[in-house]
């Protein structure tokens, strides 16, 4: 895997003010991250952590309230709507519900058409009809539901669809946000091997957001755990599934259930306390008041994102040795 | 390319068994409509008959529109006077053509105005809001305040009785209700992932509003087109009433209904007459649009 970043994020905040009194949701606070050309880097955590509003400010789907993102040297958090709008097809999107992401009153054909146009890539109207269909066979959609609506269609295959249109501007980065979390089990798979096949195909990288943990242990190469707007630990995916570093990346492991009947029996990590309110973090860490190793420290000074052999951990006692 | 394993990957569960579906153009969705809405079908035919008629009024009318004949007052129908005559002896059938010619303009034209002037500010209001959408819907709700007559009434007396003022005068009370009902499926729209999704691949605000939002409000404007179009035919006769409407030697049905009212019950036809041609535009107009709007619909489609 090469090392090279594709897009690098620097104490990244985004706060939504709601309501008439301006109180602030602190949806994404202080994050500092890389993705690295073609890997697929995981966003994990509980809905409501900020993940998806994480995804949306990195390619300038929302704007950032602080820090930057830096890409290709420039930061374009930074930039107006305006600045922005040439490296807008580097960066495309794939929505968690493919039956709210596709316009019900268009066809295929101008859905997937709808990139190739605005950007004016093939010209003539029938040439653009070639590339939809060239990019429907790479999804696996049959060239003949050309013309029909997105209701016609399956789940799967309406996320097919949309997966076509995200890659008709030959983007650099994807942000999948949960892309098949509204899927039935038995589809979840296919959609996900295609997502796989078609990052070989495009030179993809992938963030890929999701809180389904054997979803992303089956996608990703690196993981990102974050919890309410913080990111906890980013690791590479084998090492953080076999030896999470962060109470929190050990309690979300620990839920998912085992299918292995001699592992049943371990004990599992029991957690307790309030989940702070976005609106009002705790001065410490984000996770002190759940968190059963809590010290004194934790709750007063937030832990700066350090490396520890190799992976960054937000932690003041990260889980080595003496705590396991 | 993969797309070999990927097309061995879809499982019968993923695929559905539907027709290939060919493109739709105009002709064959009025097609469909004729097969699947009969009804739909006989009302534009019913709509364009009458369109016909008050282009063509000059050449069909037996008779002038203001001609009086006193001697062949108030006659009953017969041959001669299809419809009979009114109380100056005018020839009712010959008025009621001249006067559909201002009553399905007044019905269609400002409708048509306002239906253009709402969905443009309802669009700007609902997607840009901020002050844009302020200032715009608070103009809106002047308008929607004041009873509708008597906003006509002040825009008749203030720039005088004539045709144009009257398009104008029914166009400013059109507008507001298109403009509420665009700016709130603009509210709920621009905030599905399919606006999102436009707006990730760069396309421009007008094109959003223009491909994506203002398609999915066709089916409540159509609705509201078809109320807007006898309310306006409506308004125009009891401007005409008033004496502030059209004037008084020429004819609109909804001043023929007005003259004939006091002989309503010697001769009910002077004053029926109207209504009925009132009535059968206003339910052609309602079941056109029910066509239109099925089969605008993509889910409707086969
Ligand atoms: N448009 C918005 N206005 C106000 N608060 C928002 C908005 N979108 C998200 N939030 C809040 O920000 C937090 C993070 O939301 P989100 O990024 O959607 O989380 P996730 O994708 O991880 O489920 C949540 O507390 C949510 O309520
Ligand atoms: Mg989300």
């Amino acid at each position: 895997m090469s090392r090279e970043i594709l897009l690098r994020a620097e104490h990244l905040y985004k706060t939504y003010k709601t309501g008439k009194k301006g109180r602030e949701v602190h949806a994404v606070s202080d994050v500092s991250l890389e993705i690295h050309k073609g890997e697929t880097l995981a966003l994990v955590g509980e809905s409501g952590c900020g993940k998806s509003t994480l995804g949306r400010t990195l390619i300038h789907m929302l704007p950032a309230t602080a820090g930057s993102v830096i890409y290709k040297d420039m930061d374009i958090a930074a930039m107006s709507d305006k600045q922005f709008k040439p490296y807008r097809s580097k960066m495309q999107m794939i929505f968690q519900d493919p039956y709210a992401s596709l316009d019900p009153r268009m066809t295929v054909r101008d859905i997937i058409a709808e990139p190739l146009e605005t950007y004016k890539l093939c010209g003539s109207r029938e040439k653009t009809t070639e590339a939809v269909l060239r990019l429907m066979e790479a999804v696996g959609i049959p060239g003949e539901f050309l013309n029909r609506y997105p209701h016609q269609f399956s789940g799967g295959q309406r996320q097919r669809i949309g997966i076509a249109r995200a890659i008709a501007l030959r983007p650099e980065l994807i942000i999948c946000d949960e892309p098949v979390s509204a899927l039935d089990v038995s589809v979840q798979s296919q959609v996900l091997n295609l997502l796989k096949d078609i990052q070989k195909d495009y030179d993809l990288t992938y963030l890929f957001i999701g809180h389904d943990l054997s979803v992303v242990n089956f996608m990703a190469d690196r993981v990102c755990v974050m919890f309410l707007g913080c990111i906890c630990e980013v690791a590479d995916k084998d090492e953080l599934y076999a030896k999470p570093l962060h109470p929190y990346s050990e309690f979300l492991l620990d839920a998912i259930p085992i299918a292995d009947p001699h592992r049943r029996n371990r004990k599992r990590k029991v957690i307790s306390g309030e989940i702070p309110s976005p609106m009002d973090l705790p001065k410490g860490c984000c996770f002190c008041t759940r968190c059963p190793y809590a010290t004194e420290e934790c709750r007063s000074i937030r832990p700066e994102l350090r490396d520890i052999g190799g992976r960054k951990v937000a932690c003041h006692h990260p889980l080595e040795g003496e705590n396991r | 390319m993969s797309s070999d394993i990927l097309k061995n990957d879809i499982r019968p569960d993923d695929e559905l068994s539907l027709q290939i579906g060919e493109r739709d153009g105009i002709r064959d969705k009025l097609k469909r409509m004729c097969r699947q809405n009969p009804l739909a079908a006989v009302s534009a035919i019913v709509i364009l008959i009458f369109i016909l008629m008050a282009i063509f009024a000059p050449i069909i009318a037996p008779y002038g529109e203001t001609e009086p004949d006193l001697l062949n007052r108030l006659q009953d129908p017969s041959l001669t006077h299809l419809l009979g005559t009114d109380e100056l002896g005018r020839d009712l059938f010959s008025r009621m053509l001249y006067g559909s010619r201002l009553s399905i303009t007044i019905g269609i034209l400002p409708s048509l105005i306002s239906l253009i002037i709402g969905v443009i500010a309802g669009l700007v209001a609902g997607y840009f809001g901020g002050w844009i959408d302020y200032v715009i819907m608070r103009i809106a709700d002047v308008m929607l305040s004041v009873p509708s007559l008597l906003l006509a009434m002040v825009v008749m007396y203030t720039l005088g009785t004539s045709t144009i003022n009257l398009f104008v005068a029914l166009t400013m009370t059109g507008w507001s209700s298109v403009a509420r009902v665009v700016r709130s499926h603009t509210l709920s729209i621009k905030e599905s992932e399919y606006v999102e999704a436009a707006r990730s691949i760069g396309v421009s605000k007008w094109k959003i509003m223009f491909r994506h939002i203002f398609p999915n409000c066709i089916p409540s404007l159509i609705v509201l087109f078809t109320l807007n179009v006898p309310s306006a035919i409506l308004s125009e006769s009891s401007l005409s009433f008033l004496g502030i409407g059209i004037k008084v030697p020429f004819a609109s049905w909804g001043l023929i209904v007005n003259q004939g009212r006091q002989f309503l019950f010697t001769q009910p036809w002077l004053c029926l007459a109207p209504c009925v041609a009132i009535m059968i535009i206003v339910l052609a107009f309602n079941f056109l649009g029910d066509g239109l709007r099925d089969v605008l619909d993509p889910y409707m489609q086969r």
